[in-house]
Formats: C-alpha cells, sequence, structure tokens
C-alpha cells in the first residue's frame, strides 16, 4: 500500500507542480460551469429536481472527457522522457505501479467533481431538492469517473507516446458513450448487451435521478477493474518482450 | 556474489544473447565492453529486472529474477546512459522518492540521504532542481538514485558518456568509492575508462562472452594465441597484400605508405614470425624493420571483436 500511495502522491504533485493539471482543471471548470449556465439554469423556468439532473449530466460529461488529458501521461510520459526505468526497476509489483498511478487520477476527478459543488449547493439552497440526491448523483460521478480514469491509464500503458494514449482512451470512451445508439440499430441478443455498456443512457442515468442503482455501481466497478487488470498485463507483457 | 548461468533472450525470431556465463563477487567493479549489438544493453536490461531472460538464470545472493523479481529488484541499482530523473524535482526530493520506491522508510533514506550525497559529491547542489543541473551532475544524481537503497550491485551504462574531462576525473573517484560499499558493473566503449577503474573485464561479441578476467590476463592470453608486429617494407602494395594473404598464420592486417615504404601491421597466430620473413624475402620484398607491437587492452579488443581474415 505504501508503494502505491508513493506514486499516487508524486503523479498528483506533478500535476500541481505544472501548468498541465491546472490548465486541464480551469478548462473543465470553465466547460462545466458555462454549460450549467446555458443548458442546466438556461432561460425557461424548470423544477429544482430538473436543473439537478441536468448538473449531474453535464458535470458527469465533462469529468468522462478531462480523465483523458488527465491520465495520458500516466505512462506514456514517462516512457517518453525514459524515467520509466525508475518504475520498472523498482521492487514495486507491476499492479501497484498500475493502482498507483490511477490512484493520482482519480484523486485528480475528485478534486475536479469537488469544486463544482457550488453548482449542487445553490440548486440545494434555493429549490427543493434532498441532500441525498446530491450524493447519489456525486458518487454517480466518481464512479463514471473512475471507469474513465482506468481507461485512460490503460490506454497510456499501452502507448509509446501521449498523444497516442489520449487517442485510444478517447476512442474507448467514446465506443461507451455512444453504445445507445448503436444498440438502436441491432437486434437481439446484441441489442441487449451493447445497451448495458452505454455510460451514459443506461448506467449513469439512475444516479443522475437520485437512485442508487446496484446494477450501475457493479457495472462501472467492473469496467474499472477490467481496465487496470489489462493495463497491469501490458507492463507484465513488456518484461518478456 | 551475483551468478549468471546460460543466459539466453530472443527479440522475436532474433538472437541477441546466447549461453552467456559469469560470476561477480562481492564489491568488484567489473568493465562490460563489446560493439554495438553485442548483447551489452540486453544483458544489462536482464541484470536490471527491466527484461525476463528467454533462458539461464540470474541470481543475486541467491535471490533468483524469474522467482523472486521484486526481491531481485530490490538489490540492484541501475543507472541507464540517460539518466531517469524527474527535472522538476529538487536533487534531495528526488534521492529521497528512489529510496522510498525501493522499499525504505522515509527515516531510513533522512538517515542514508547525507552519506550517498557525499559519495556522489552533490551535498552542495541538493536543494537545487535537477532541470537547472549541468550533464555531470544529472549523472551523479542518476547516481545517487541507483544506490540510496544500499543495493548489492550496481549497474552503470556508459556513465562518462557526455563528460568533461574533469567531470570524468570525478566520476572515476565516484565509481571508486562506490566498490568500497557494493558490486560495481560498468558498460562502456571507452576502454581506458574500463582499464582505468575496473577489477576485472567481460568482453561481449555476437552475444557471447568472447574474454573475461583481468586486464593482464586478458592481454596474455592474447598475447600467448599471437603476436602483432609493425614492418616497414619496400616493394608495391599488390605484392605486400598477396603475400599476407597466402600464409594462414597471418590473422589480420593493415597497410598503409609511409615515404615510399609500406608499413604493415599484422597479426600472426602463434608465434610464426621466421615463417613471415622468409615469405616475404621470397616474394621479393625487403624488410627494412620489425618491431614487435605492445599489447594493449584496446589492440585485444579489436582481435576478439573483429571477424576472422579481414584486412
Amino acid at each position: 500500500m505504501r508503494g502505491i500511495l508513493l506514486i499516487a502522491r508524486r503523479d498528483f504533485a506533478a500535476y500541481v507542480n505544472t501548468y498541465w493539471g491546472w490548465a486541464i482543471l480551469a478548462l473543465s471548470l470553465l466547460i462545466d460551469g458555462v454549460l450549467f449556465l446555458v443548458l442546466g439554469l438556461g432561460k425557461a423556468p424548470k423544477l429544482s429536481a430538473e436543473v439537478l439532473q441536468q448538473f449531474f449530466y453535464l458535470t458527469g460529461g465533462v469529468s468522462l472527457i478531462a480523465s483523458i488529458p488527465v491520465t495520458m501521461r500516466l505512462f506514456a510520459e514517462e516512457r517518453q522522457t525514459g524515467t520509466i526505468v525508475l518504475l520498472e526497476s523498482s521492487p514495486l509489483s507491476d499492479r501497484q505501479l498500475v493502482l498507483g498511478k490511477y490512484l493520482s487520477g482519480m484523486i485528480f476527478v475528485l478534486v475536479f467533481a469537488a469544486c463544482t459543488s457550488y453548482m449542487p449547493a445553490l440548486i440545494f439552497v434555493n429549490g427543493k431538492i434532498g441532500l441525498d440526491e446530491i450524493v447519489v448523483g456525486y458518487l454517480g460521478i466518481g464512479l463514471m469517473g473512475s471507469a474513465g480514469v482506468a481507461i485512460g491509464t490503460w490506454a497510456s500503458a499501452i502507448s509509446r507516446n501521449q498523444i497516442f494514449a489520449a487517442v485510444v482512451g478517447a476512442a474507448v470512451v467514446a465506443a461507451f458513450v455512444v453504445c445507445w445508439m448503436l444498440s438502436k440499430q441491432v437486434d437481439a441478443p446484441f441489442k441487449g448487451l451493447i445497451s448495458y455498456l452505454a455510460f451514459f443512457d443506461r448506467q449513469f442515468q439512475p444516479f443522475q435521478q437520485g437512485q442508487l442503482s446496484s446494477e450501475s455501481v457493479t457495472y462501472f466497478i467492473s469496467v474499472t477493474f477490467a481496465f487496470l487488470l489489462m493495463a497491469t498485463q501490458s507492463l507484465s507483457a513488456r518484461r518478456w518482450r | 556474489m551475483i551468478v549468471v548461468e546460460g543466459l539466453t533472450h530472443w527479440y522475436g525470431d532474433r538472437r541477441a544473447i546466447e549461453g552467456i556465463d559469469f560470476k561477480i563477487a562481492r564489491n568488484e567493479i567489473v568493465g562490460f565492453l563489446g560493439l554495438n549489438g553485442a548483447g551489452k544493453s540486453t544483458t544489462l536490461k536482464i541484470l536490471a529486472g527491466l527484461l525476463v531472460p528467454s533462458r539461464g538464470s540470474v541470481s543475486i545472493d541467491g535471490v533468483d529474477l524469474v522467482q523472486a523479481g521484486e526481491t531481485f529488484r530490490s538489490r540492484i541499482g541501475y543507472l541507464p546512459e540517460d539518466p531517469p530523473l524527474y527535472r522538476e524535482m529538487t536533487v534531495r526530493e528526488f534521492v529521497q522518492f528512489c529510496g522510498q520506491l525501493k522499499g525504505m522508510a522515509a527515516s531510513e533514506v533522512s538517515q542514508r540521504l547525507p552519506d550517498v550525497l557525499n559519495i556522489c559529491q552533490l551535498a552542495h547542489v541538493a536543494d537545487r532542481v535537477i532541470g537547472e543541473l549541468s550533464h555531470g551532475y544529472k549523472k551523479r544524481v542518476g547516481i545517487a538514485q541507483a544506490i540510496i537503497h544500499k543495493p548489492s550491485m550496481v549497474i552503470l551504462d556508459e556513465p562518462i558518456s557526455g563528460l568533461d574531462p574533469r567531470q570524468i576525473v570525478e566520476m572515476r573517484q565516484v565509481v571508486r568509492n562506490l566498490g568500497k560499499h557494493c558490486t560495481v558493473l560498468i558498460s562502456s566503449h571507452i576502454l581506458a575508462e574500463i582499464s582505468e577503474t575496473c577489477d576485472r573485464i567481460l568482453v561481449l561479441h555476437g552475444g557471447k562472452v568472447a574474454a573475461e578476467g583481468t586486464e593482464q590476463e586478458i592481454i596474455h592470453r592474447s598475447q600467448s594465441k599471437g603476436t602483432r608486429l609493425t614492418l616497414s617494407l619496400r616493394g608495391t602494395n599488390a605484392q605486400v597484400e598477396q603475400t599476407l594473404k597466402s600464409l594462414p598464420a597471418v590473422q589480420s592486417f593493415s597497410l598503409t605508405e609511409e615515404m615510399g615504404t609500406i608499413k604493415a601491421h599484422i597479426y600472426l597466430l602463434g608465434d610464426e614470425r621466421e615463417a613471415l620473413v622468409a615469405a616475404l624475402v621470397g616474394a621479393g620484398l625487403g624488410i627494412r624493420r620489425m618491431v614487435e607491437d605492445e599489447t594493449e587492452l584496446e589492440q585485444v579488443f579489436l582481435g576478439l571483436t573483429t571477424p576472422t581474415g579481414s584486412a
């Protein structure tokens, strides 16, 4: 555990000590704030519950997109600068390296989510919503962000450069997002399977509506686990080449 | 004790090294020599735990690389040719991070840090950001990260490449200091450096160990195999070349024209000087001078790594 925290701390410090981390955080918050103002609040009168749902929909999307530039550097940058040798020749296992990197990205996504809390706080103060809806919505953002960070960590683990990692990560995330569109074009039994994979339309929707769905919790944890496992395997495979 | 037995590695269909065996005793400084493509980097990567060998075994104090990879790696310190450094960190932060990365507690690292900074002559730049340091200092920071956890063996890949003469002298001192605390394996293209700093030499060629021993042992073995001669001859280049090629004892030679005579550097298998002289005289060539060369490591190295029969 000490090794995992050590890697996570260094990588998170690398976000904070360079303009890159601050730029992603500032840009994500700006986009999220503007979208909330234009699409969430809008001009037409809405129920506060609808505004909250819209907020989680937008913030979930922004956190998922932000997870790609946040994670693209995790392994790919180390490979580009040669510092991967430090990690690979250390006594830490590949699993510890992957978990440490993932944790640093996850902390970043959670910091972003925490910075958006002023928006639901405004809805809470001026509208009629329960605190439990906010907690469940943020849990959904955390879980979907976790899946996004895991996908990005895997993409970075298999890539030699950061741009390639970002492209691969974005493509996989996009594939999960557009599954709902694809599911409408295919027949059973694939329709059900593809529809199940859809990040937003199927799995994030319950959280958005303040419902804690065990199916969705399991789904996002499974995606996270699968991609972290693949990242670990791809690191281990390099030692055997 | 580091024991390497039957080490073989393939990259796809290409064999990089085959059947490498050697042992290195504690606190020895061993030089690793070889031309590009000889298999040096592959061997070093395996020893550093970055690659798993296709066949064979590597153990350090009885800990096997394949069976206990993580424990094995905790006993190795590795500095690649380009030091792996986080440029935004200070020297102190970086070395502390590396110590913890290699399994030390923060308090242990703090205790060990002053010694490491002294061994690597870094104490006066400990709080400077690595990105601002010169190449020589970056190399020393690379060594500091490799030794912070008191490894049994330190592997230094081309430690003096890119250093100026003053930095080379300082680096030599650093390497000698390291030899007092642990086993050191140095890979270098610069033979003089290996000759200057190492107790023992391993020469790799074509993925195999071509020679092993102290510098004197290797030179002596080379001398018992053949003789290096320099001759000044009167005649034509073609005549000399034809005559030398006709002699089976001539392993290799090179010819240059110098003030109307031909200067021939010849490597003879065994000591066949009489036969050589008889052949040259028989071919109508005049022998003006013949001197036996003093054998140096460079010549031995070239002899070991030059294909047989080349001129």
